[in-house]
């Protein structure tokens, strides 16, 4: 086995220790017990030990299980769209701003009715996400945020209209996959209206992850604990990339 | 109690800046109507049911009104037309009005006595109506025993009524006291009240009248069940503010999230619209008997919680001050505020029990909102479940009213079963454990808590000498309140808003505002 094999490790290497916490709608008792029991075992876990059983309705019960996941990974094999942006300083990224010649313009936006903006804030707005301003505070970025519950109709005339070279979409609410929906409904827009190609498309969420946003025809996306500079130097990276395309030699 | 200083003289003069702040805004009020009024007005008087795209009646009649012009004469005037006329009830004069061809223009022979004397037993009955739920209410609550503060609020969201009344039982089982159903998200921004019982919503269910009455029922018998009477809360904002104030007044719900600002700055609705709006719906909440949760939590979560506390404390002044203006006691007004500092600011903890300690002491009568840690959450459940303890403490122990509780799956999703029951055990091990702690010592009075509960009044107490000055128009155009501006005729919904007429008929908000007499019962 290679060392690139890898399980839980709970106290010493290899156990396999992982908890499992749930709810099944069953009162209290020993088959309560032995069902949490096999309920761990149908998860892989070997000789799981239910650690608490409590009512928590009148008709459910709530357990913590610990036990013995035979399930390993195999890291070798495991193949991930990873963000090719280096990490740059927020100096860096001013001074190739600089060299741009020009702003960069980014608008962003939580789409359809989400109306939770913490993450377009914590990504745009100056003030930033722990410790970290947003692009709102740097001279190399024209940012615009848009806000809550903003039509993908409106969010692409807009960007447009701005000129924007990257369009942010925060999506917080994930219920039924709306976020999904609504992401690839924005994509679509732009292919229709002909100028996907010519704006970096970025998704950013609690439930979002690079993989999932490339499914959706994005450029990239954007997990939890993002800080601004992350987006920021993928976002410069990209647009001096695709500078480069497009103005080959001719100056 | 471990009190702060607070400086009487200037609470009152913050007091008083407020009164004025709020006087400004209901000459407007008082000059103007909304359609979310009128619709309110046609509900209360009966007018129900929804066509088969689902457009409530209410709307199509107001719609009807509106679009030839005439909402500033208010929907009574036509519903007291239709009557006066020979219609057989109410409904049927809504249902001519809205789609039978009668006429919305006012005739030269127009008579508004007569059309307000065939409006008066309706009036009656919408009040009776309210009066009747209320007393309901106050009865089973007599009945039972009720939970100790703070009371423990938990929410269910799951999208289907239905789903959320098992959540909703579930949660009363574990000891909540207070339930709240979610909206679905962007329901605020709807012109109309859904109709019906719902099973789809995404972040929530939706607030119908029907998914009032299932929730309610279904805390009743668990209530019963368990001897212990269980609150139900739901949304009054949004552009269907009103409306819902009255189905909630109707349907018995407890409490109702109705703050005068918040609609304005979180969701972008039209600044005159949500003033008129939250006037109307606030003086149907006086007479319910419902408690307010105002919303001034939400401000920290877009500003710094640390620099900006100061904003919550003068929100919460204009709160108070428009509650009173709509005829709420004090004991109706649940102001609202958040544990949203950084938690690994040192001191935080610290910085939050003055606050809290603060506004219990300067609204001592008020039922105060406190709501849980969510803007520096994250999917560490583990950390989570230990900043949701620290909350607690400082809720127990500065004895606040009602507590939001916190969830440790806070950032991943709504919560689960599992995670409202871990998080109302762990609130009744810190209630029970902590009980009497603040009885036990005094601050400091120089110390770090008193210093900081002093700052905040004193920062209060200036911005609402700039607000009073400028006017809570231009203020909040400013950007003010939790760093967001807005503008006088901008947002959503404000060509809703109308003129009165000089002929405006609204004999119910007479009533409520106790201009007119109720005919003997």
């Amino acid at each position: 086995m290679s060392s690139d094999f890898l399980r839980a490790y709970g106290d010493r290497e290899g156990d396999g220790m992982v908890q499992l916490s749930f709810t099944l709608a069953i009162l209290p008792g020993d088959r309560a017990r032995e069902a949490a029991k096999r309920f761990a075992e149908a998860h892989g876990l070997k000789n799981p030990l239910v650690v608490t059983m409590e009512q928590a309705s009148l008709e459910h019960t709530y357990f913590v299980v610990y036990g013995r996941s035979v399930h390993g990974v195999d890291v070798s094999q495991i193949h991930v769209e990873e963000l090719g942006a280096q990490s740059l300083t927020r100096d860096e990224i001013e001074q190739a701003g600089k060299k741009l010649g020009r702003k960069i313009v980014v608008v962003g936006a939580c789409t359809g009715s989400d109306a939770h903006t913490v993450g377009i804030d914590a990504i745009l707005n100056y003030k930033g996400f722990r410790g970290e301003k947003g692009l709102e505070s740097y001279k190399a970025f024209d940012a615009h945020n848009l806000g809550a519950q903003v039509e993908n109709v409106e969010l692409a005339q807009r960007a447009r209209a701005l000129g924007a070279d990257a369009i942010l979409v925060s999506q917080i609410i994930t219920q039924r996959d709306c976020h999904k929906e609504n992401a690839r409904a924005l994509h679509d827009l732009l292919v229709q209206q002909g100028w996907r190609d010519r704006v970096l498309l970025l998704l950013g969420g609690p439930r979002i992850d690079n993989k999932l946003a490339r499914s959706l025809g994005f450029d990239a996306g954007f997990g939890p604990g993002t800080v601004p500079l992350e987006v920021a130097a993928y976002i410069l990276e990209e647009v001096i990339k695709r500078e480069a395309v497009r103005q080959p030699v001719m100056r | 109690m471990a009190k702060v200083p607070v400086d009487v003289e200037k609470v009152a003069r913050c007091r008083a800046l407020a009164a004025d702040i709020a006087r400004d805004v209901q000459s407007t009020i008082d000059a103007h109507t909304t359609i979310g009024v009128e619709r309110t007005v046609a509900r209360a008087y009966g007018v129900e049911g929804a066509d088969a795209e689902g457009t409530p009646l209410a709307n199509a009649l107001v719609d009807k009104i509106h679009g030839a012009g005439k909402t500033g004469l208010g929907v009574g005037y036509f519903l007291g037309r239709a009557l006066h006329a020979g219609a057989s009830s109410v409904q049927e004069a809504a249902e001519q009005i809205a789609f039978g061809g009668d006429s919305v223009e006012v005739g030269a022979n127009d008579d508004a006595t007569s059309y307000r004397q065939a409006l008066a037993k309706h009036t009656d009955a919408a009040l009776v109506r309210i009066d009747r739920a209320r007393t309901e209410r106050e009865g089973l609550r007599s009945s039972l025993t009720v939970g100790a503060e703070p009371l423990k609020y938990v929410i269910v969201a799951t999208g289907n009524i239905y789903d959320d009344a098992t959540q909703a039982k579930a949660a009363a089982y574990a000891g909540s006291d207070i339930v709240a159903v979610i909206r679905a998200t962007a329901q605020s921004l709807l012109d109309y009240v859904p109709e019906g019982p719902t099973t789809e919503g995404f972040g929530g269910t939706f607030a119908t009248q029907e998914n009032f009455k299932i929730i309610r029922s279904a805390l009743d018998e668990i209530s019963k069940k368990l001897g212990r009477y269980v609150q139900q809360t739901n949304y009054s904002s949004g552009l269907c503010m009103s409306e819902i104030a009255w189905m909630a007044a109707v349907e018995r719900l407890d409490m109702l999230l109705n703050d005068a600002m918040y609609g304005i700055l979180f969701r972008d609705i039209n600044m005159e619209r949500t003033f008129i709006d939250q006037y109307f719906s606030r003086r149907i909440i006086a007479r319910s008997g419902i408690v307010i949760n105002t919303g001034e939590d939400n401000y920290l979560t877009t500003a710094d919680a640390v620099e900006r506390a100061h904003t919550v404390l003068a929100s919460q002044f204009i709160n108070e001050a428009f509650a009173d203006r709509a005829g709420l006691v004090p004991e109706q007004m649940g102001l609202g505020h958040a544990y949203e500092i950084d938690p690994w600011i040192e001191d935080s903890f610290l910085f939050e029990v003055a606050q809290a300690q603060l506004i219990r002491q300067i609204f001592d009568r008020h039922p105060i909102k406190w709501m849980p840690p969510t803007k520096f959450k994250t999917g560490d459940i583990f950390h989570s479940h230990v900043h949701d303890a620290m909350f607690n403490l400082a809720g127990v122990l500065t004895n606040q009213s009602i507590e939001l509780l916190g969830m440790f799956s806070e950032a991943i999703h709504t919560p689960l079963l599992m995670d409202r029951y871990l998080s109302l055990k762990s609130a009744r091990y810190i209630f029970g454990a902590a009980r009497h702690l603040g009885d036990e010592f005094e601050w400091k009075p120089d110390g770090r808590v008193a210093n900081r509960a002093k700052a905040i009044v004193d920062e209060a107490l200036e911005l609402l000498t700039d607000v009073q000055r400028d006017s809570i128009w231009t203020s909040i155009a400013a950007g003010v309140f939790a760093d967001v501006k807005r503008t006088r005729t901008g947002g959503k919904g404000h060509a809703g808003v109308v003129r009165r007429d000089a002929l405006y008929m609204n004999p119910i908000l007479d009533v409520l505002e106790g201009r007119a007499k109720e005919a003997a019962r």
